[in-house]
């Protein structure tokens, strides 16, 4: 098969990039939340740090997940990637969360 | 409590397509939609197909908000950081009204066409969001639930075109819920660029426009496509993989999106460009083999809601408009004979689904999906071989061109067998014949 790949992608700011956009902030309100806590301590892979396209969820040096929701994007990524099912996952209530100028 | 003929759920294309049948052949319409205006929460890349758009109104090239009309379709095979091979198809028939296929901004399309939605009659509600169905004893869906207070409300059908995420159908388990393997992730970028600035790089005139659709390794071996979009003063890029894929890959959908616009064939078309949006969005890939039911007693579902994609041809938004259009009018005909929204009398939907180009182009690529994740080669070995073999014959090296091609042919050989390379043929011929 093919050789394996050398080339390695550029590191990202990805808060930058979400600097641009407009959100409405349900502030107190997050959309999303973790199940149980412990749970994702003991997964190794935590998916959702990586796949999530807003960086949400970030690993912390004991094993914890930190989750910000204020820059989602509401794609809903994490939801699906998380094979322990333990993201409790909803929309923004109406108006709120992110506001694509474009879309 | 007031009720409603229908009640649409979400104001996309699918939804307004519903939306706007229904409320132009005089039903009681409600149309519900989260976002603070219809558009703030969808995300495309995007490419408006003409047909299915017309087939709901007719003139909308007079008052539609069209970036540029495609006059040129590019299709790339990237490597990672050096190579692409491509190939353009530009036809001046593609510059002759009526256009075939424009690019749009979604936010700025979406609230024209909520306003059709509008000036057709239906009562169209912003930033309220469904988060349940009300149902009978029998099990009937008589209406929907909101998040605002007293938010029930009646209606004799609901049509379900909440996204694809599909949230409102499998909690109410009106359909399974979705799967990882059958969705991609998407994440874009909109650049500005002044537009004659971007009218030169492209080589285009004014109002035209350039899509150039990207394969290859530029998904890292992922199964997924690069897009690159122009539309008035600005370029869409982006760029989509399965969920599974990238989370077996353990990268991050911004680095790659970053990769491919630092690609020495991206990075000059964009020099200079103004990132004013970043945005990502679930795509439904599983195709045909994936879709749910589409039909139960008081409702239907439509658009990326149902599933219908299809991702070999990167259409989407016109199976949505087809789709919300097909439900509408098997409603329409329910509503004028007095008969109720049954799951029986609401199969009219399907059968209309049935005998149009939405299932019969669905069903002609079912195997695809399947195709792609049991048999990364096609997504990484061949497109590697191919510009590999490209930079081969191009290098003027004194070699002599029978000894370049018995070594292209060796590769083939090397990297896949004789029977690896005949299987694959049969495989691909099997898919996408």
């Amino acid at each position: 098969m093919t050789a394996a790949v050398e080339f390695t992608l550029p590191a990202v700011n990805v808060e930058e990039k979400l600097f641009q956009n407009r959100y409405r902030i349900d502030t107190g309100r997050p959309h999303i939340k973790v199940h149980n806590a412990d749970t994702c301590t003991t997964c190794e892979l935590k998916p959702c740090t990586v796949c999530c396209p807003a960086g949400c969820w970030r690993a912390e040096a004991d094993g914890k997940i930190e989750l910000v929701v204020d820059g989602c994007l509401e794609c809903g990524t994490c939801r699906l990637v998380c094979d322990e099912d333990n993201v409790d996952w909803n929309y923004p209530r109406g108006g709120f969360g992110i506001l694509f100028k474009f879309g | 409590m007031e009720k409603f003929d229908v009640i649409v759920v979400g104001a996309g294309p699918s939804g307004n397509g519903a939306a706007y049948t229904l409320a132009k052949a005089g039903l009681k319409v409600l149309q519900l939609e989260r976002g603070e205006s219809p558009g703030t929460k969808n995300v495309q890349g995007a490419i408006l197909y003409s047909d299915a758009l017309e087939k709901l109104i007719p003139d909308f090239r007079d008052s539609a908000p069209l970036e540029r009309h495609v006059a040129e379709q590019r299709m790339w095979l990237m490597d990672e950081n050096q190579s692409c091979t491509g190939a353009s198809y530009r036809d001046a028939r593609f510059s002759q009204e009526p256009f075939n296929r424009y690019t749009i901004i979604r936010s700025r399309f979406d609230r024209w066409f909520s306003e059709q939605v509008k000036a057709a009659g239906a009562l169209v509600v912003c930033e309220t969001t469904v988060t349940g169905l009300l149902r009978d004893d029998a099990g009937k869906v008589i209406g929907v639930r909101t998040e605002r207070e007293q938010g029930d409300i009646l209606a004799d059908c609901v049509i379900l075109a909440d996204g694809a995420n599909a949230l409102v159908g499998s909690r109410a388990g009106l359909r399974p819920p979705i799967d990882g393997k059958d969705m991609a992730l998407a994440v874009k970028e909109v650049l500005f660029l002044p537009k004659e600035t971007l009218e030169a790089r492209f080589n285009v005139g004014n109002k035209q426009g350039v899509v150039i659709e990207i394969a290859g390794n530029i998904t890292h071996g992922m199964a997924g496509t690069g897009f690159l979009y122009t539309n008035k003063d600005s370029i869409s890029i982006g760029i989509g993989c399965m969920l599974n894929d990238l989370k077996r890959q353990q990268l991050t959908p911004y680095q790659l999106l970053e990769g491919l616009k630092q690609h020495p064939s991206v990075a000059p078309l964009i020099a200079g460009a103004e990132m004013k949006e970043y945005s990502a969005h679930l795509i439904p890939e599983g195709g045909y083999k994936a879709l749910p039911q589409l039909v139960g007693d008081g409702w239907m579902i439509v658009g990326d809601s149902a599933g219908f994609v299809n991702a070999v041809h990167r259409e989407g938004s016109n199976l949505a408009m087809t789709s919300g259009r097909f439900a509408a009018e098997c409603l329409i005909e329910l509503h004028q004979a007095g008969k109720p929204a049954t799951a029986a009398n609401l199969s009219g939907y399907k059968q209309r689904l049935d005998d149009s180009f939405v299932m019969a182009d669905l069903k002609k690529y079912q195997h695809v999906p399947d195709l792609l994740n049991d048999q990364p080669q096609f997504l990484n070995l061949y497109p590697r071989l191919v510009s590999d073999a490209a930079r081969d014959m191009l290098i003027v090296d004194g070699q002599t061109k029978r000894a370049k091609q018995q070594h292209i042919m060796a590769q083939f050989r090397n990297k896949r067998s004789l029977l690896g390379l005949l299987g694959d043929a049969y495989r691909f011929w099997r898919a996408f014949r």
